[in-house]
């Protein structure tokens, strides 16, 4: 006997947004990346459209951080070389290339916001895919690197960030100006997220020029809050809300590696199994629950976790036989 | 909560003589500021003086669709003008305003609602009248699905109404009415919609908005879908907006009321 699928109705779906121009649309990218249009909840692509998959993105900075000795292994050489490690993070397999400015940072070199426009635009010289350019983190420096980076980067169609509830003007009105789109954070509260999105619309910047940041929660240190924002705001979207349609951003790296999973050695946990493949599993597992959850770029830093990751989003996008 | 403005109605004497001079303006200004004020769709209703609703009542779709996307409710029980105005209005969507659970209405509209790709507000009223018990109105509600049914309509493309009657004459009627949305909400998966006509609580008392807006709360509560009101009362607005959040509808943020008019 045949099953009757039971299947939701959705008068709502996620923004389709693309990131990146090629040189027929005012950029220099070789190719672009486009996420979200999703009509349904993540994979039940028997109810509904899910028609792209989740896509990676490979944090680099333009200063040399103090990361986690797995990470220095592979990158050391071309940490403080924002070029190298751009060609690098390709090479690993990134869809796009995540730039955090952190040496624009008053205490971590104070850089000037044309010398990061520099880093930029040397980053996008190299590497020919879609970038994500983001702050140091300080708000009063941001505020005055971001508009000069958008304005450097005019017509590349940067997803630029971040832009928070109380501190969007600048990078909004900057990403307006220059035509790219904006990252909008919020710290794990779908009210504020969804204010949010408001707030910058209201600037007149539309609502699909933004990808949202929920804010992550790494695999057992509160994955769960994470996973239960994003069902929350796929659900709101597809119901209609517009406020909440946007795609999602997760900043997987940043969180995995200073897990203790990640950070114990062998000899203080010889149960715990051998210390690099713990920690390259423990960024994978983390996008893979958060891809599971609904989110459509994961920023990662591992190349074998990229790995693992986009093997297990193939696998996942196989419409199920129903 | 769908709310359906109620303006443009020739009851209003701005819009009856608008009607009369076939003078698009007034039309075209109450579909504009309904909309602002929150409206998820326009109700249009010639009024009691239309020499000829065939003529007017298409007329009026025309108009309003110039400046308006919103989805239409057209209000008539002239059943030849509701068809000239669904070909007037020339795309699904729209919404049959209304019939009552007689056979012979429903034979006429139902296959007519299939054809345009309507959907239908359905009164809980027969030729004896409006029953007075849930159970009662349920039954119509019931008789409502089941034709839908063999009309190729689905339970959901009904807005089903149990008349709503004043406060001040029939009080004993308003709990009967909300138990009704409650049942009807659980006869059909998925169940048929709800709607009223909310203004019709207030009637003749001089406490119109407050008896308006602590109904349609107390109804929303009850399962209610839509209702058509006055789009420009802002405090109803509002309080749909907010009884919206507190029965976990909408996702809370700081501007919500204002974010809710603009759906």
């Amino acid at each position: 006997m045949a099953t009757n699928m039971l299947k939701e109705k959705y008068t709502g779906k996620i923004n389709t947004v693309t990131i990146g121009a090629t040189k027929e649309q005012g950029g220099t990218r070789a190719n672009t990346v486009t996420v979200g249009g999703d009509a349904t909840m993540p994979f039940l692509q028997f109810e509904g459209d899910m028609p792209l998959k989740a896509v990676v993105a490979v944090e680099i900075q333009d200063i040399k951080p103090a990361w986690h000795p797995e990470l220095h292994k592979i990158f050391d050489s071309v940490m403080g070389d924002p070029v190298a490690w751009a060609k690098k993070a390709v090479e690993s397999g990134a869809d796009l290339v995540y730039l955090k400015l952190a040496g624009a940072h008053p205490d971590n070199g104070n850089k000037s916001p044309e010398d990061c426009a520099k880093v930029v635009k040397a980053v996008l010289a190299a590497v020919s895919v879609p970038l994500i350019v983001i702050g140091c983190g300080d708000d009063e420096k941001d505020n005055a690197v971001l508009p000069v980076v958008a304005e450097a980067a005019a017509g590349e169609n940067l997803l630029i960030g971040l832009a928070k509830q109380d501190n969007f003007k600048s990078v909004a009105a900057a990403a307006m100006v220059h035509k790219h789109k904006v990252l909008a954070q919020s710290p794990l509260d779908i009210n504020i997220c969804k204010q949010t999105n408001i707030l910058i619309s209201e600037l007149g910047l539309a609502p699909e020029n933004i990808i949202i940041d929920p804010s992550t929660a790494a695999l057992g240190y509160g994955i769960e809050y994470t996973y239960s924002i994003l069902e929350r705001g796929r659900l709101g979207a597809l119901g209609g809300d517009k406020m909440l349609s946007m795609p999602v951003i997760c900043q997987v790296g940043y969180e995995a590696w200073r897990a203790k999973e990640a950070v114990a050695t062998e000899e203080d946990f010889p149960n715990w199994g051998n210390q690099t493949e713990r920690a390259i599993l423990w960024e994978a597992m983390t996008a893979a629950g958060l891809a599971q959850g609904g989110a459509h770029i994961m920023v990662l830093r591992h190349p074998e976790a990229v790995a693992l990751f986009k093997k297990n989003i193939d696998a996942l996008m196989v419409n199920p036989a129903i | 909560m769908i709310i359906i403005g109620e303006r443009i109605n020739g009851m209003f004497k701005d819009i009856g003589a608008a009607i009369r001079a076939h003078d698009p303006k007034p039309l075209q200004e109450w579909a504009v500021k309904q909309k602002e004020g929150g409206a998820h769709y326009l109700d249009v209703n010639t009024g009691p003086n239309s020499e000829d609703q065939t003529v007017d009542l298409p007329w009026m779709i025309n108009i309003v669709k110039e400046v308006s996307d919103l989805p239409l409710a057209i209000d008539t029980t002239n059943y030849d003008a509701m068809e000239a105005a669904l070909k007037a209005y020339g795309k699904p969507g729209a919404l049959i305003n209304s019939i009552g659970c007689e056979q012979e209405k429903i034979d006429r509209v139902f296959p007519m609602a299939a054809k345009y790709g309507a959907d239908v507000v359905c009164l809980c009223i027969n030729k004896v009248g409006i029953p007075k018990s849930a159970e009662d109105r349920v039954a119509m509600a019931m008789e409502f699905v089941a034709n839908a049914e063999a009309y190729g309509l689905q339970p959901d493309n009904l807005f089903i109404d149990p008349i709503i009657l004043p406060v001040n004459v029939a009080q004993e009627h308003g709990v009967e009415a909300l138990e009704t949305i409650r049942q009807i909400k659980m006869i059909s998966n998925p169940p048929p919609k709800t709607t009223v006509g909310l203004s019709n609580i207030s009637q003749k008392s001089p406490h119109r908005p407050i008896i308006n807006r602590t109904f349609a709360i107390m109804a929303m509560t009850a399962g209610l879908d839509s209702a058509i009101c006055d789009a420009n009362d802002e405090n109803l607005v509002d309080a749909i907006a907010t009884a919206r959040l507190i029965l976990n509808q909408d996702i809370y943020c700081d501007s919500y009321a204002k974010v809710f008019r603009q759906r």
